[in-house]
Parts: C-alpha cells; sequence; structure tokens
C-alpha cells in the first residue's frame, strides 16, 4: 500500500509543475502561515508564563485600602493614624491581619526602588530590590513563607516623616535578591548597605512579588524587601494590606473601609479605586499581556481556518479540472483509493514545501521581532509543533475534495464536461 | 456592455456559491482584522493636536551631567531654576509650564466625603496653546498667573458631578483647605495621547484633568509633582524642605513653547544654547550645553509611548491580510480557471481580449466590493469589541470614524486589486483554440 503511494509521487510532482502557480500559492501560503502562527504562539507562551506568575502571597484572600491622608494631616498625625488605623483594621470581624506600607503586589509601580550594597563603599553597580514598608505583622498579612531567620520585633520598626534620614537596622528579603547579593551563600546575618546606612539581614522569604510586577520589571520582580519602616508621607498616602479569614473578603472588605470611616474621615479612599483585592490587581496588572495573548490566539486561529478553507478551495478545483485525467487513471486500473491517495499525497509535499520555507521566514521574524518586543529565541520545538499542525490541518482539508475525487467513476474518461 | 458582464458574474457566483462566499469571508476577515488592529494603533501613535502640533516645542536643558544622563540624553523635564529661566525670558512667546498634582477637595457640607482630584498646575497660556474648549468662562489673566491668585479652571466631568453641569464660573472650590474661585470649565477635552504631562507620570491614555490650577499659586502652597528625577540617587531624592527641592536640581516641570517659523525655532534653540553656556560659566554646569528642542510629534516618538504590544498586533494583523490576499488570489485563480472553456467559447466566437479582461475585472471588483462591504462591517464590529483583545486603556478610544472608514474601503479595494490582477491576466491569456481542442 504504501509502495503503491510512493510511486505516484513523480507524477504528481510532474504534474504541479503544471500548475506552477497555483501550487506556488498553497506553498507560499502554507509558509506565511507557519511563519505568523508560531510566531504568535511563543508570543502567548511567553505572556501566558509571564501572567501566571505567583505572587508568594495569599492572594485569594488579600484587599488592599488605598488611603489618601486630607492635607492638613502632618507627618506626626499621620504615623499616630496610621497605628490606630492597623489596630482598627486587625479588630474588625473577619480580618486575619493588617498593615501599612506603601504599594502592594501587582499593583504596577510605586514600590521604593532601592540600591543594596554589600558593603559601606562599594564601587561596583549595586544590586536593585524594590522595597515594601511594613511591620511585624507584614509576613503574615501577606501569607509569605519564612524559610530562614526570625520576623520583625515591634521595637524594630521605625518612623519615616518625609525628608527623614532614619534607617531601620535590620531588614527581610527574598531567597531570589539573597542569591543574587551574595552568589548562593549564606546570606542570613549578614550586613548589606541600603542608601541610609547599614542593615542585618534577620530573615530571607520564600518568595514575594514586587509591586511593579505586571509592568515593565522583569529581573528583578522577585528581589523584595521589607523594611520595617511606617512612611508618614502627607503626599504620597499609606496602603493598607489586609487579609480575610479564608472565604470572608466579600464581606470583610465593606466592613474594613466602614471601620476605617469611623475612625476618621481626617482621609480619602476613592469610592471606585480605593479597595482592590489582589485578584482585581492581578486582572488588571497583566491586562496587556491577557489581550496579547488573545489577540494572538485569534489571529492564528483565524489564519488556520482561512489556510484550511484555501487548501479545501483550490483542491477542489484541481479535483474538478482533473476529472478527465482522474477517468482515465481509473479506467486504466488505478484503485478509488490510489486516487485519493494522489491528493492527499499531493497535499502534504505542498504544505512540507510550506514548511520548509515557512521555517526560515519564521525564524528571520522572529529575529527582527527580537528589538522590537522582548522577545527570546523562539525554541525549537515550537517549528515542528507548528508544522505537524500544518500538516494535520492541510491533510484534513483535503479529505473532501480527495474523497470526491476518488467516487469519480472510470466513465468520466469519455464523457463530456 | 459592463452590464451584460455583471450578469455574467452574477450568474457564475450563483454557480460557484461556496467559492464565492469563501472568497468574500477571507477578503473581509483580512481587512477587517488589519483595520481594527490599525484603529488602536492610530489611537497610541496618533497627533493628539492635528493642525498645531508643529509649532509646540519642548525644550529640554542638560542638569544633570554626562555621568548621570542617559545616553547623553537631557532629562525630560526641567529643574524649578531652568524652568524659571524660560519663563522669565520668553519674549512675547507662549509659554507654558506644566506639572501633575493630586488635591485634596473637603466638601463644605460635611457630609460627602472627601475627594482627591487629578490635574496639573500650568500657566495661562496652557489652555490656548493646546486648543482646550471652554464650555464656561476662561483661562485665567495674566496677572493671576503673576499675582498666583487662587483660581481654578475645572473639567467637564468635574463639573459634572460637582454642579450638575451649570455654569460654575465664579463659585468656589475647595481644595487642600484652601479657596479656589473656579474661573473657567472645559469642554470634553481629552487629548490623546495626554502628551501634556505623559513626560512627568506617563499613562498616557488614561483621563485626568479634574482641575488645572495656576502654576505659581501651586508652587506657593509648596505642592509637589507625584514624581521628581533628580541628579543623584542619594543626596537629592529626599529634599526635606520644599525651598530646599525648588532650588535643587531636581527636575519635574515640563515646559512647552509655541514657536512659528524655521527662524523663530532657531532663535530659540540659540537661546537654550547661550542660556546653557551662561550655567556653564558661572559654575552651575560642569559641562558645555546639551540642549534639545523637539516638535510634538519628535517628543512623543522620543518618549516611545506607543506600547509594544500594539505594534506587534499591527504586525500580526497586517501579516494576517498579506495572508488572507494570497488565499484569495488562489481561489480567484481557480475560480477563473474552471471557466476557461467558457472563455475560449468566447474568444473563438469573438471577444477581444479586452472583453475577456473587462468581464473577469468586472467580477473580481464585484467579489472586492463584497469583500470590503463584510471588511468594513467586522470592523465596524471589532472596533466596539476591540477592548477585549487590545489594551483596554488604548482600545477604549478606537472609533469608527469617516476617516477609517475612507481608509478600510481602500484598504479593501486595494487588497482586491492585489488578489484579482493576476487571475483575471491569466483568464485574459486563455488560448480559444487549445480549449476548443481539449474540451469541446
Amino acid at each position: 500500500m504504501a509502495k503503491r503511494a510512493w510511486r505516484q509521487i513523480r507524477p504528481i510532482l510532474r504534474a504541479l509543475t503544471r500548475h506552477r502557480t497555483a501550487a506556488l500559492l498553497i506553498v507560499l501560503q502554507v509558509a506565511l502561515t507557519l511563519a505568523v502562527v508560531s510566531n504568535a504562539m511563543f508570543v502567548v507562551g511567553t505572556r501566558l508564563v509571564h501572567l501566571s506568575r505567583p505572587t508568594g502571597t495569599d492572594e485569594k484572600n488579600l484587599f488592599v485600602v488605598v488611603n489618601q491622608w486630607a492635607p492638613d494631616l502632618d507627618a506626626d498625625a499621620i504615623g499616630a493614624r496610621m497605628r490606630g488605623d492597623v489596630a482598627t483594621l486587625r479588630r474588625v470581624p473577619g480580618v486575619a491581619d493588617a498593615f501599612a506600607s506603601e504599594a502592594y503586589p501587582l499593583e504596577g509601580g510605586y514600590g521604593v526602588l532601592a540600591e543594596v550594597k554589600r558593603e559601606a563603599g562599594q564601587t561596583t553597580k549595586p544590586r536593585l530590590g524594590i522595597m515594601y514598608f511594613g511591620d511585624e505583622h507584614a509576613i503574615d498579612t501577606l501569607g509569605v513563607h519564612l524559610v530562614e531567620g526570625r520576623n520583625f520585633r515591634p521595637e524594630e520598626v521605625i518612623d519615616l516623616p518625609p525628608g527623614s534620614d532614619a534607617a531601620a537596622s535590620v531588614v527581610i528579603i527574598t531567597r531570589s535578591l539573597a542569591h543574587k547579593l551574595f552568589d548562593g551563600e549564606a546570606a542570613l546575618g549578614r550586613t548589606v548597605w541600603l542608601s541610609d546606612g547599614p542593615a542585618r539581614i534577620v530573615g530571607i522569604l520564600e518568595t514575594l512579588q514586587g509591586p511593579y510586577a505586571g509592568s515593565t520589571t522583569r529581573s528583578i520582580d522577585e528581589d523584595t524587601i521589607l523594611y520595617p519602616a511606617r512612611s508618614m508621607s502627607p503626599t504620597m498616602g499609606t496602603v493598607y494590606l489586609v487579609r480575610s479569614q479564608p472565604g470572608a473578603l466579600t464581606s470583610v472588605r465593606k466592613a474594613a473601609v466602614d471601620a476605617l470611616w469611623a475612625e476618621s474621615r481626617k482621609r480619602i479612599i476613592d469610592p471606585e479605586s480605593g479597595v482592590v483585592t489582589l485578584v482585581q490587581a492581578r486582572e488588571h496588572g497583566y491586562a496587556t499581556d491577557r489581550s496579547v495573548a488573545l489577540m494572538m490566539c485569534l489571529v492564528s486561529v483565524l489564519l488556520l481556518l482561512a489556510t484550511g478553507a484555501g487548501i479545501i478551495g483550490l483542491s477542489s478545483f484541481w479535483v474538478g479540472q482533473r476529472r478527465r485525467h482522474i477517468g482515465v487513471r481509473r479506467a486504466l486500473g488505478a484503485t478509488a483509493s490510489d486516487v485519493s491517495t494522489y491528493f492527499q499525497l499531493e497535499n502534504f509535499l505542498l504544505v512540507g514545501a510550506g514548511v520548509v520555507g515557512g521555517s526560515v521566514l519564521a525564524y528571520a521574524a522572529n529575529i527582527s521581532l527580537l528589538h522590537l518586543y522582548e522577545l527570546a529565541i523562539m525554541p525549537w520545538y515550537i517549528l515542528p509543533l507548528a508544522a505537524s499542525a500544518l500538516w494535520v490541518l492541510g491533510q484534513a482539508a483535503v479529505f473532501a475534495p480527495a474523497r470526491r475525487a476518488a467516487r469519480i467513476a472510470p466513465v468520466a474518461a469519455i464523457r463530456n464536461l | 456592455m459592463l452590464g451584460y458582464y455583471a450578469a455574467l458574474a452574477l450568474r457564475s457566483f450563483r454557480g460557484g456559491k461556496a467559492l464565492t462566499l469563501l472568497i468574500v469571508t477571507l477578503m473581509g476577515l483580512g481587512v477587517a482584522t488589519c483595520m481594527v488592529a490599525y484603529a488602536v494603533f492610530r489611537v497610541s501613535a496618533g497627533d493628539p493636536l492635528p493642525g498645531r502640533s508643529g509649532s509646540l516645542f519642548v525644550p529640554q536643558i542638560d542638569n544633570f551631567g554626562p555621568t548621570r544622563t542617559v545616553g547623553g540624553e537631557p532629562p525630560t523635564q526641567l529643574s524649578y531654576t531652568d524652568a524659571m529661566a524660560l519663563w522669565r525670558a520668553r519674549d512675547g512667546r507662549r509659554l507654558s509650564l506644566v506639572y501633575p498634582l493630586t488635591m485634596v477637595n473637603e466638601p463644605a457640607d460635611g457630609v460627602s466625603l472627601p475627594a482627591s482630584l487629578e490635574g496639573d498646575a500650568v500657566t495661562r497660556d496652557f489652555f490656548a496653546m493646546f486648543d482646550a474648549p471652554f464650555r464656561y468662562g476662561h483661562a485665567w489673566s495674566e496677572s493671576d498667573d503673576v499675582g498666583r491668585a487662587s483660581a481654578v479652571v475645572i473639567g467637564d466631568r468635574l463639573n459634572r458631578r460637582l454642579f450638575g453641569g451649570k455654569d460654575s464660573t465664579g463659585q468656589t472650590l475647595q481644595l487642600d483647605g484652601h479657596v479656589f474661585r473656579i474661573v473657567g470649565v472645559i469642554a470634553d477635552w481629552n487629548p490623546r495621547p495626554r502628551f501634556y504631562d505623559v513626560a512627568t507620570i506617563g499613562q498616557p491614555f488614561v483621563r485626568r484633568g479634574d482641575i488645572f490650577v495656576p502654576f505659581s499659586r501651586a508652587v506657593d502652597l509648596a505642592k509637589r509633582s507625584p514624581y521628581g528625577y533628580c541628579s543623584s540617587t542619594t543626596a537629592d531624592t529626599r529634599v526635606p524642605d520644599f525651598n530646599a527641592w525648588l532650588h535643587s536640581e531636581c527636575d519635574w516641570i515640563g515646559a512647552w513653547v509655541e514657536l512659528r517659523g524655521a527662524t523663530d525655532i532657531e532663535r530659540y534653540r540659540q537661546y537654550l544654547t547661550a542660556y546653557s553656556a551662561t550655567q556653564q560659566q558661572v559654575g552651575r554646569f560642569g559641562w558645555p550645553p546639551n540642549v534639545r528642542l523637539s516638535s510634538l510629534p519628535q517628543w512623543l516618538a522620543s518618549l516611545k509611548i506607543v506600547p509594544k504590544a500594539t505594534t506587534l498586533s499591527l504586525i500580526v494583523a497586517v501579516s494576517f491580510l498579506g495572508i488572507a490576499i494570497v488565499n484569495v488570489m488562489g481561489l480567484m485563480l481557480a475560480r477563473f480557471m474552471r471557466r476557461s472553456a467558457e472563455i475560449g467559447i468566447r474568444r473563438a466566437l469573438g471577444a477581444s481580449r479586452r472583453a475577456i479582461y473587462a468581464q473577469f475585472g468586472v467580477e473580481a471588483a464585484a467579489i472586492g466590493a463584497a469583500g470590503a462591504m463584510l471588511g468594513v462591517v467586522l470592523t465596524w464590529l471589532g472596533v466596539a469589541g476591540s477592548r477585549f483583545v487590545f489594551e483596554p486603556d488604548i482600545a477604549a478610544w478606537a472609533r469608527m470614524d469617516p476617516g477609517l472608514l475612507v481608509t478600510t474601503t481602500a484598504v479593501a479595494v486595494g487588497a482586491t486589486l492585489c488578489a484579482a490582477l493576476y487571475p483575471t491576466w491569466r483568464a485574459a491569456q486563455v488560448q480559444p483554440a487549445w480549449q476548443i481542442k481539449t474540451d469541446g
């Protein structure tokens, strides 16, 4: 059977040279489709990996209250308010824990970027980390795992009015940052220099994503510093991170804001954007990635459908054009399955030629997109995957026309059109 | 004669319904995908002030020096010192200083909750330079700028929220605990990208502009811009005192100047260089003048505000149209060549080659027109639904307007022409004798 099929290759090739343009159009179409679909799928893949990264926190039970201060409050008053507010929040029924910070995971910006040096007089380029301010409740609220060392102690948390050069004496950092700072050596107990002075690393977190994730940073998204401080800024406001008891988030959200308003009206909590769950933050932060992935998927599906439809159209035409020729072959002893194999094989060869040309095109497109868009070189397995998809598509598309061809009776050879 | 060809075309459509439908659908989908992506791209790459943008310029002065600048480019904002120098030297030109701020409105009734209002501190020329249309009132006066008046121009949205959309000029607004007099209400104004403060706070497609207050008054109230870029990371970032902040080498003010004609532009450029040279002479700058003067389009291009995702989507969509054209070309070829016998007979009966061109040209044009119409309809739908597959902030502003309609039609016609030329030519090449011999 297979041998019979292979014997048809030469006549197929000879026939194709007589339909050069139509054959070329199919090859071109398959090549372009392969180039676009493989790159699109690669983009989708990278986006999906990017947007499904975990923050390391207990996302589904976390929400934040974005709080601005009334303009007549000074730093001291704000400090007092912050202490009062977190105490109030922790008392709200259904709240597991809460703390005050200046940024939150998946926010897409606003975190304090810190240069981290290993020595006071370090002249080489310092590592960058992103800070969350917090107190001894931060770890519990976020639901992150402390893998080494200890939590902050209440007396270690400093007050930071604007312009202050006070410095905390201890920090907790993520394993990722620790690894980058000390090249895999033990980081616990070591001292690092931030812009305000030395701080001892007292704890290491398993993972905690910085607030920029979802926007543009990638390389330092996991390099996070928990800094024991209360930022009492009249202009920047405060972000309260609150963790609810499992499942209680929806009801606790409103109760928490009401409790804050009852505590004081010297604040602004935007009725629309003032309360954000981390689930919403994730949705918003990765909106671009999601839309890019969706767009690429949509275009790829349309493209494959179009190519499939095009193949059906052209194959039907060929079958129609070769009725006499098929009839003659049938009359001379070719079986119905010989005829359908002929068309399947022809399609296989055409798609094959397209795949070869398309692979070159795909890599050319990939390389020219490298600088335009943050893309890596396409991994090798994408092309064979896309190529097999096209082969399957081609075979499926040609199936019906080939069946129709197989049904042509030998008598067609002598009948007029 | 054309009528006869149209009738022939109609008959052939009836003959190959599926194929015709396929070609029209492919054409429509290809055009629509391409145009929806373009509609979104157009929003982000658009000119926010058509007709004016060529006369609006952004001056940049390097107060960081070669060790702190990125790639030798001066910072995108100005320090207070330099902004004030430009302000004093405006010499009859329109000039606007801009920085974004947020102010708190505490309602007098004691019941409503306080709200934070986003806007910009600007100088008076801002409104005239950027064609901001006033619904009520007008910009504040020159003397308000000098006298640091508590005047405010509010946006349409805020006016609707606080005053139910009525003329609120002459009323007062509490901002950060101070009483501001409303002098004007801007009608619905939303230039995209929001170019005037985008270099400071980014988010070019997010609407701000609830309040505009005099620059001098905002400085008076020690209002800081939410972002400042300082010449060193350690020394200046925590400048505590506002007065010290004003005299620091931190950059936070955007400047816009209106220049008309090449001589004026050149003169201003020379002024910037001369000013920078003076700063070097007095020892403030330890480097030779490094200044830029960019027009609004150049400025937006240098800020690279078109998101990469948008460009990428456009590239993919254009490729899709290209593939659709190749596809349609193949299918049209099949359509036309299937009728070789018919062509042969027509030729044999005396139809000229030109007549065949006309016949198949009409048929291709009819298919193209159908495809174009489908394309326009699908584009319309696609633009309406674009926020689901494109960046929502940008796609929200994508609109089907006459311009896009014309472009869509033009693209559809062009695409059809591309796809139909070769098949039509092939049809006209059919040899009458050969056809009659083999098939007749």
